[in-house]
């Protein structure tokens, strides 16, 4: 076979698969959402947006984003940190810390209703200790804040691995000369993570936040075992057009403007994290 | 001078002390927050379904199979069972094959279009991919695979591809071309030479990102319920069952998709930073 060729060759199957199942089904999407059967219409988005749950589900999305995102970066950037001046344990530690990276939303959503419902194990700790008479039901929708907080816990606790895993890559690229550099120049170890840690971190960061904000709009079914109903999300509402509504156009809408929502966000965090060129390692 | 350092160095070996207390409280703190929510997703899953409906809890499980035989009796879940495993073993024949020969290319070849290419495979990333589902729902009604393990699987495959090409190119990567040039000229050609010579050395790491395919699809959840309604897969049934199955039988599945993933994480975390710190380039 002519040299010149091959590689072209091997890359033929993944181009062909994703055209057909990644870049075809968008544009079929975008169809589906400015079609009513007959031509061109906006009557999708105006019914999707103007429905009274939007507006919420909106909020919720976004307010869910913003709380988890800002403490899964510190939290992952503090354990990273840890782990690379570990001796012992180093690999027992990380793979404790990175079990949730292969749970289930699902899983992670029923995990914490463990803890959440009313006769769970926060009620029996509670009860326990003497705190409450009886146990109180967090997950109803007299306790929004409750229904929040443990959404926001499960979420945490289930995608933080993600962003700790391409972190630790990350600074396991920075070459130690530049440490010791520092320690030589009396650099405080709070002044080398400032100095040479983060900067250098950037791709890794500029990744790590893409992909987890990206996931973070797409929360779903965390949301729908622990709070179903009480706390609508965007994703949910695509879930809930599809499913019972039997409204694809609507679906197919409230898809895109997710979609929109992701990509404006990864453009943001490309552009502030944007990696100087040439200034690579 | 002497007396100087000495008064220096007393306190600033106190808080080195105190520094290194901090530092080892917190390691546990932090795997203590992964681990105790699965140890009572644990408890619950080997009590008995009285006893996980109970108040107070026990914080000790009784190792009573009752909510695990009850789930194994449960009408469907051991046909979503098999259709979650199916689904997967799929997945992860489908990305790999077509995944691997793209990563190959991308390692060993120069070409025009490169690029093009990677610029397409890390697209994927920046979009919430299981809102594909949605499209390709009505595809699939078209081309009669609508309802099936293999649509879904097909979809899954997109999922798990863009890792496929990232981690099998780090893989390829890693084994300097000149190992294949001197097999070719010991009279290997470009097959038997990568058969030979390169197959044996990645193989390991192959395994490990055909791992990651399964469990990216075993966890899945939006678009398995999106697309499956009579052959719902594990993920699908708990989901649309959330509202009206008991506690036992949300605990016992939970449980049931957490078991592979742990295993799994466990197999493959020697490459889970290998992985991500060359896919971050």
């Amino acid at each position: 076979m002519n040299p010149r060729l091959l590689p072209y060759v091997l890359i033929l199957p993944v181009t062909l698969f994703l055209c057909l199942f990644f870049l075809y089904p968008f544009v079929l999407v975008a169809q589906q959402a400015f079609s009513n059967g007959s031509g061109f219409t906006m009557s999708n988005f105006r019914d999707v947006t103007e429905h009274w749950k939007f507006p919420i589900s909106l909020k919720n999305t976004f307010l869910l984003a913003l709380a988890v995102v800002p403490i899964q970066l510190a939290l992952s950037l503090l354990m990273a940190t840890m782990v690379t001046k570990m001796k012992k344990g180093r690999d027992l530690i990380l793979y404790v810390w990175t079990i949730p990276l292969g749970i289930s939303d699902l899983a992670a959503g029923i995990i914490w209703l463990a803890i959440f419902e009313q006769s769970g194990f926060l009620n029996s700790m509670m009860g326990g200790l003497g705190l409450i008479d009886s146990p109180t039901n967090f997950l109803s929708y007299t306790s929004p804040v409750m229904v929040f907080v443990a959404i926001m816990l499960a979420e945490i606790w289930r995608a933080t691995a993600i962003m700790l895993v391409i972190l630790v890559a990350g600074i396991g690229l920075i070459p130690k000369e530049y440490y010791e550099a520092g320690e030589v120049f009396g650099a405080t170890p709070w002044q080398r993570f400032l100095k040479i840690t983060l900067p250098m971190l950037r791709p890794s960061l500029q990744t790590a936040l893409v992909l987890r904000v990206i996931l973070a709009f797409e929360v779903f079914a965390v949301v729908q075992a622990l709070g179903g109903t009480l706390f609508p999300v965007l994703m949910g509402e695509t879930y809930a057009y599809q499913f019972e509504l039997l409204n694809g156009g609507a679906a197919a809408a409230i898809a895109l403007i997710i979609l929109a929502i992701s990509i404006t966000f990864t453009l943001i965090i490309m552009r502030a994290l944007r990696v100087p060129k040439g200034a690579t390692i | 001078m002497t007396a100087a350092t000495t008064d220096v160095a007393e306190p600033s070996q106190d808080t080195r002390k105190a520094g290194r207390f901090v530092y080892v409280a917190g390691v546990v703190l932090l795997c203590a927050w992964v681990l105790v929510p699965l140890y009572f997703l644990l408890i619950n899953t080997l009590s008995s379904p009285e006893a996980v409906n109970a108040y107070p809890k026990s914080f000790i499980p009784e190792f009573d199979l009752g909510s695990l035989t009850f789930f194994a009796g449960f009408d469907g879940i051991l046909t979503a069972l098999k259709n979650s495993i199916l689904v997967a073993a799929m997945t992860m024949v489908m990305s790999i094959l077509i995944g691997a020969p793209a990563g190959y290319a991308l390692s060993r070849f120069e070409f025009r279009g490169k690029e093009l290419f990677r610029l397409l495979i890390l697209l994927t990333r920046a979009f919430p991919l299981p809102l594909l589902a949605l499209p390709l729902a009505v595809m699939f009604i078209r081309t009669g695979i609508d309802d099936t393990v293999f649509g879904l699987a097909l979809v899954h495959t997109t999922l798990a591809i863009p890792f496929a090409v990232l981690i099998t190119f780090s893989l390829f990567s890693g084994i300097p071309i000149e190992l294949e040039e001197a097999a070719w000229t010991l009279g290997c050609n470009r097959v038997t030479a990568f058969q030979k010579v390169i197959l044996p050395l990645v193989l390991p790491g192959i395994t490990a990102s055909a791992i990651f395919a399964f469990v990216i699809s075993w966890n899945e959840v939006f678009a398995a319920a999106v697309l499956t309604i009579e052959n719902r897969t594990l993920t699908a049934f708990l989901l649309q069952n959330l509202d009206t199955s008991p506690l036992h039988l949300k605990f016992a599945g939970g449980f049931i998709l957490v078991v592979p993933a742990l295993i799994f994480i466990f197999a493959v975390r020697k490459y889970l930073f290998a992985m991500w710190g060359i896919a971050n380039r």
